[in-house]
């Protein structure tokens, strides 16, 4: 099969089941069509060609592609063409990857369900009455319906963890500064992190090979050295030490815990010695992430105001602002732009992120949570002294239903539980498939989440291999 | 609870309008959560220090040269713009 065919292929599968799912918020036929016209050209002259070359995926509509719309799932964004490729694009590009569309989301990332999305909500594969997770729900969904071979995501507090796990796919978060946030719009900028999305754990980590990086265009990415990722899983994990949190799992119960325990059962099969450890700061976690989180939002946010990009409030139309029938002034174009082109979930966050950081209050949060901050890495460092990898489910549940969990902020964000103390302490680590919750008739997936010391992808990416070849 | 005044005085820094009933909204959700971060004040902190860079890099530099995007790359910028002059981001009168 030729490139151009595989993307056919994918675009008729696109085509086929989209309507259903709603992975996708724009597709990008013209050129996936060029790139895999390109990659024919190559192998028709026997030139040889990279594992990720011709091979289409998925990107989060968080994420710039030249010339392609970016609406970050965000009315506010409607009308925006992206001007230039995120570093991210421009490797995959230069590697031969062929892009096929950008993927729904939660509105800037910020949701656990992508029910924030501004254009439409996406419906997970293995049942569509349930979530895909979020806030990357679209990157989950393509994969998990064959819509994509691999997709990016970006995580800041389990957005690829977590959709992975509902989806049953694999998804990998890697260390802060692995790869190159640098055209990515941007979150949370000390939590944000770029990564991929695939059916197996050696396509994921084939995907960070070519995306990982220092650029200069974002001073914390950091020396990767062109380490090819794929080439570290030997299958083989005798002798390894693996924590399991006991703040983490004390409080599983039921088919989620059974699956747990499996699971680990299987790594002492597979020669890993299984140790409880404590993160004894973990209760903090919660809280100190939605103090950072928002504060950072509500300054990365701050750059849509009607005037340099983006939509602008009609300057007749005016919500109560104005005296009717008179044209606006900046504040009023300021006030009424934010108000009708951000939704819920993003002004809530952005009036928490701006109470936190207003004059009077920012040692009391911002500054106070940076310290807790510092004291869940010392957690963090001081597990690793003993251990070689840390261990526990993904999410504390499975995919929920549609609605479920909107109403109440506070019960949406508990969905993030696991997965937060991970992007505090700037750790590398991977959701993959460990079991299925047998509810009305349907297999749900439930996702193990390995986490790694910092820079340590091909230590867990070795180890989440070996338990899924282990499954075969 | 947080105040009527205090909700606006957020909003307008936010630079986010609001309505009477946003603004009863505001006051429940957010005080809801201001009361979960309450749960900090339980922790010890003396002597830490506040990090805001996790691996602990240190500065990196670039050459603070110039890219020209050229005619192209500044045509598609200002396609994005919602009101402009001829090349010019057209700005409401500040005075």
């Amino acid at each position: 099969m030729s490139a151009t065919q595989l993307a056919q292929t994918y675009f008729e599968a696109i085509e086929k089941k989209d309507g259903e799912i709603g992975a996708y918020l724009t597709l990008t036929k013209k050129l996936a069509l060029e790139q895999a016209k390109f990659v024919d050209e190559k192998i028709a002259r026997g030139e040889e060609i990279g594992l990720l070359e011709g091979i289409p995926g998925a990107i989060k509509d968080m994420i710039c592609v030249e010339g392609v719309r970016a609406t970050a799932g965000s009315k506010i964004l409607d009308n925006y063409i992206a001007p230039y490729d995120a570093t991210v694009i421009k490797k995959l590009k230069e590697n031969g990857a062929v892009i096929l569309g950008k993927a729904n989301q939660d509105e800037f990332a910020m949701g656990s369900s992508t029910e924030t999305s501004a254009y439409q909500i996406t419906r997970n594969p293995v049942d569509p009455s349930r979530v895909p997770g979020g806030s990357s729900g679209g990157s989950a969904a393509a994969v998990a319906a064959d819509e994509a071979v691999w997709s990016l995501g970006t995580d800041t507090g389990g957005s690829i963890r977590q959709p992975a796990s509902f989806c049953g796919v694999v998804g990998l978060k890697p260390t802060y500064g692995r790869v190159s946030r640098y055209g990515a719009i941007a979150m949370a900028s000390s939590l944000d992190q770029i990564g991929p999305f695939t059916k197996t754990v050696e396509d994921a980590a084939i995907v960070l090979s070519v995306i990982a990086g220092q650029d200069l265009k974002d001073a914390t990415s950091a020396q990767s050295g062109d380490k090819k990722f794929e080439d570290y899983l030997t299958g083989d994990i005798a002798g390894k030490v693996i924590g399991v949190p006991k703040e983490y799992v004390e409080n599983l119960e039921g088919e989620i815990l059974e699956i747990f325990e499996k699971s680990v059962e299987k790594f002492k099969a597979l020669g890993a010695r299984i140790e409880t450890i404590s993160l004894p700061h973990t209760q903090y976690a919660l809280a100190i992430y939605y103090i950072i989180m928002t504060s950072e939002v509500s300054s990365n946010l701050a750059k849509f105001d009607g005037i340099k990009f983006g939509m602008r409030a009609d300057d007749l139309n005016d919500s109560g602002a104005t005296e009717s029938g008179t044209a606006k002034n900046l504040l009023e174009t300021y006030l009424d732009t934010r108000k009708i082109g951000f939704g819920d979930e993003v002004k809530r966050r952005i009036m928490l992120g701006t109470y936190a950081l207003s004059a009077g209050y920012y040692d009391a949060y911002y500054l106070k949570a940076q310290k807790v901050r510092a004291l869940i890495r010392k957690d963090f460092q001081q597990a690793y002294e003993k251990v070689d990898f840390i261990y526990c489910p993904t999410c504390p549940e499975v995919a929920f239903k549609f609605g479920e969990k909107t109403s109440d902020p506070l019960q949406m964000y508990l969905s993030d539980i696991f997965t937060i103390s991970v992007n505090l302490a700037g750790l590398p680590a991977i959701s993959f498939p460990i079991g299925f919750c047998e509810i009305e008739e349907k297999k749900l997936p439930v996702g193990g989440q390995l986490i790694g010391e910092w820079f340590d992808e091909e230590g867990i990416l070795n180890a989440a291999h070996t338990f899924e070849i282990s499954e075969k | 609870m947080l105040t009527k005044e205090e909700i606006l005085h957020i909003a307008t820094l936010a630079r986010i309008g609001v309505s009477e009933k946003d603004i009863e909204k505001y006051q429940h959700d957010l005080s809801e959560i201001l009361d979960y971060f309450k749960k900090l004040d339980q922790v010890d902190v003396r002597g830490v220090e506040p990090i805001g860079h996790i691996t602990g890099m240190q500065n990196t530099f670039r050459t603070d040269a110039n890219v020209d995007f050229g005619d192209l790359g500044k045509a598609a910028i200002l396609k994005n713009v919602p009101e402009r002059k001829d090349e010019y981001v057209k700005v409401k009168s500040v005075l």
